[in-house]
């Protein structure tokens, strides 16, 4: 079947590959773009937080391109994500599509859904093949990802950062073709080396800046105004534990990974004891990783209107003030400006900046330890 | 110290503010226009009224702030382009060191600023509503036929202000011409609108945040004294409006300026002949590759001078290499 599915940062990559490689033809939308906000935003109900609208527009895009199935995640708990397939199957059937939508829940969701969703997906190839195909997704985002944090952590040294975004790009170029395991690795060496190559001698070590906050907003760089970018450019190295990697661990696999759960409920609880839906709990508990740490600050992005992240966001402030650390909160829709967007991150930046230059030279923390 | 001034330049949404501030930080001429949706001229204009003064006097450095100021650092060739909130905060230790909160509403965006031991800390800004701001004030002014200054007065002589709806400001002024048309006075009115911008400011931009004084109100609308007594009643302690509040943007920014200056010890200021010369900003569709990025270049009397809005940099190199 032509499938498509929603873009969100690099999950396109194993996703392609492993559709592809269970016998289906992956459809991927155009990389979102101005018509996507514009499609997405006309046909979405106006009080929808913008990752339905951009989804909206993926799928529309999609569907124009010949996809004839749209494989979708499902949710469970109080954020409004886990309705979205369903409102969105009925608009576009509106709009006069025609296709089929799958639903991937979570176990413990809508079995139903889940069980036809496998069904067609593991109907065209042996279930060995599927198997592989699955594994080499798996491995393929795993690589991807730790090529992403690479580039996090050495942008801010590069001397070129122009040039080590190229090859970034590159990278993801080559790995989004990459059909054999055993060369992923090669292509992350290939990226290490030519961002090694270049870097300034160690010196200050840069400000380190966590991003928390809805997952959407977070790992998806054309809705969020390449916020990572922008920061690795200022000289920002930033760190943030989401990740499509970590999501599929933790959201379809939890079972076999619960230590992740361990850990967000443990460093949530004293400021938020209980489940809010979405990633309203994550946000605080990794806000609070940021304060054990001692980074210099965190950058919380919501989609407007995101009801656990407005949960998360009015106990941030308690959050600050019990580690002293700075929090900066970035609230964007498809009306956002990227002029203020700018503006305040330059602002926090500057911040974080005098507040280090100050701390150093009052001898309260050594120079040289990220204070 | 070295003999000579520096500039501070804030081009914001509605004024265009240029001090000239003497080594250490006094203020020895301020200039205040509107910006009318022309920041080149506006600033071409404001250099002009200082040029005569000033034209002979070395000057040490440049700063730019202001939603306009990487147009006007590039025309100016400034030392220090920084955002409003570092501008902002910088001039308010440099008013009052022992400042802990700023409030700060400009034209179209208002900021809080949390300082502690003379230190920014934290800082927020209207993110999703611009209800409240200095342009929504001046448009209520200029409906009443007033000026912010007797705004101001006018909110204070009311005994009895009415409950304005602030959310959204198209909203607020429907409910006010509701209120006018209902037989309300207008001191009673225009103090429920100063109580309303408040509440809306202290709801949006401050909430969350601790305010410690001594609190610092600066910002065009600070002229309006009704909206500091507002302040003054919601917060529950005295709020200090400083000399300069009008211009805090522009002084920090030629504070900051200094600071450069004391770090480097020289000065890219293109000189006052800026004010003579033709100066043409377009905007084009770069398509050389798929980015499609929307780059602005400007020009002076034909040569290019900078560029911007490229992701690769392109632009940027190709200005750089022709301005050496």
């Amino acid at each position: 079947m032509r499938l498509t599915f929603p873009h969100m940062g690099l999950l396109s990559l194993p996703v392609e590959t492993l559709l592809n490689g269970l016998g289906h033809e992956a459809v991927p939308a155009p990389p979102t773009n101005k018509r996507t906000f514009e499609l997405g935003a006309k046909y979405s109900p106006e009080g929808a937080c913008l990752p339905f609208k951009i989804n909206l527009g993926n799928f529309i895009e999609a569907l124009e391109l010949g996809a004839e199935g749209i494989l979708m995640g499902g949710g469970l708990g109080p954020c409004r994500f886990g309705y979205y397939a369903q409102v969105q199957q009925r608009i576009l059937a509106d709009l006069g599509f025609r296709f089929q939508m799958f639903l991937l829940e979570p176990l413990g969701g809508e079995r139903q859904e889940l069980y036809r969703t496998l069904q067609m997906l593991l109907a065209k190839v042996p279930v060995f093949q599927a198997m592989a195909a699955f594994r080499l997704a798996c491995r393929k985002i795993r690589w991807v990802d730790r090529g992403n944090a690479l580039l996090r952590s050495m942008l801010p040294r590069s001397k070129d950062r122009v040039k080590a975004q190229r090859s970034y790009e590159r990278f993801l170029g080559a790995m989004r073709e990459e059909k054999t395991p055993e060369k992923f690795g090669a292509h992350y060496r290939e990226l290490e080396g030519e961002l090694r190559a270049d870097l300034w001698p160690e010196a200050e070590p840069p400000l380190r800046v966590k991003i928390i906050g809805e997952i959407y907003m977070v790992l998806e760089p054309r809705v969020n105004f390449h916020l990572e970018m922008l920061l690795g450019e200022m000289g920002v190295e930033v760190v943030r534990a989401m990740s499509v990697s970590q999501w599929v661990e933790e959201h379809l696999f939890g079972f076999f990974y619960p230590h992740h759960r361990r850990r967000t409920v443990l460093l949530s609880g004293p400021f938020l004891p209980s489940f809010v839906g979405g990633h309203g709990r994550e946000t605080i508990a990794e806000m609070v990783d940021a304060g054990v740490n001692r980074l210099d600050g965190v950058i919380q992005v919501l989609p407007f209107t995101c009801m656990p992240e407005i949960v998360a966001q009015s106990i941030a402030p308690a959050v600050s003030a019990t580690y002293r650390l700075p929090c900066l909160t970035l609230v964007l829709d498809e009306h956002s400006a990227e002029a203020g967007v700018l503006t305040r991150l330059e602002a926090f930046v500057d911040l974080l900046r005098r507040r280090r230059a100050v701390r150093t030279e009052a001898g309260r923390v050594p120079s040289g330890v990220p204070g | 110290m070295e003999d000579g001034v520096y500039l501070g330049v804030d081009v914001g949404s509605v004024s265009t503010n240029l001090v000239v501030m003497e080594p250490g930080g006094r203020i020895s001429k301020k200039v205040y226009l509107r910006t009318e949706g022309n920041p080149i001229a506006s600033v071409q204009k404001a250099f002009r009224e200082v040029a005569p003064e000033f034209a002979g006097v070395k000057v040490l450095g440049v700063g730019v702030t202001g939603s306009g100021r990487q147009l006007i650092g590039a025309i100016t060739g400034a030392d220090v382009i920084k955002n409003e909130i570092t501008a902002q905060g910088v001039a308010a230790l440099q008013a009052y060191p022992e400042v802990r909160t700023v409030l700060e509403i400009g034209g179209q965006d208002s900021k809080i600023i949390l300082i502690e031991n003379g230190v920014a800390v934290d800082f927020g800004m209207n993110t999703v509503c611009a209800a409240g701001t200095g342009s929504f004030l001046d448009q209520q002014a200029h409906r009443l036929n007033l000026s912010i200054a007797e705004f101001g007065q006018i909110a204070l002589r009311s005994k009895n202000p009415v409950r304005i709806a602030g959310r959204c400001s198209v909203f607020a002024e429907s409910d006010m011409i509701h209120k006018q048309q209902m037989g309300h006075s207008l001191e009673d009115i225009v103090a429920g609108l100063c109580a309303a911008l408040v509440r809306n400011y202290l709801n949006n931009v401050a909430k969350g945040k601790e305010i410690r004084p001594p609190v610092l109100f600066q910002g065009g609308v600070a002229a309006n004294a009704g909206i500091k007594r507002a302040f003054e009643q919601e917060l529950g302690h005295q709020v200090m409006v400083p000399e300069y509040y009008d211009t805090m943007g522009a002084w920090g920014c030629a504070l900051l300026a200094q600071e450069e200056r004391a770090a480097y010890g020289k000065s890219r200021f293109r000189g006052f002949q800026l004010t003579e010369e033709e100066i043409r900003v377009s905007g084009f569709e770069c398509v050389d590759c798929p980015n499609r990025c929307e780059v602005v270049e400007v020009k002076i009397d034909q040569r290019p001078l900078a560029g911007w809005g490229d992701r690769c940099g392109k632009w940027q190199r190709i200005n750089a290499e022709a301005t050496g």
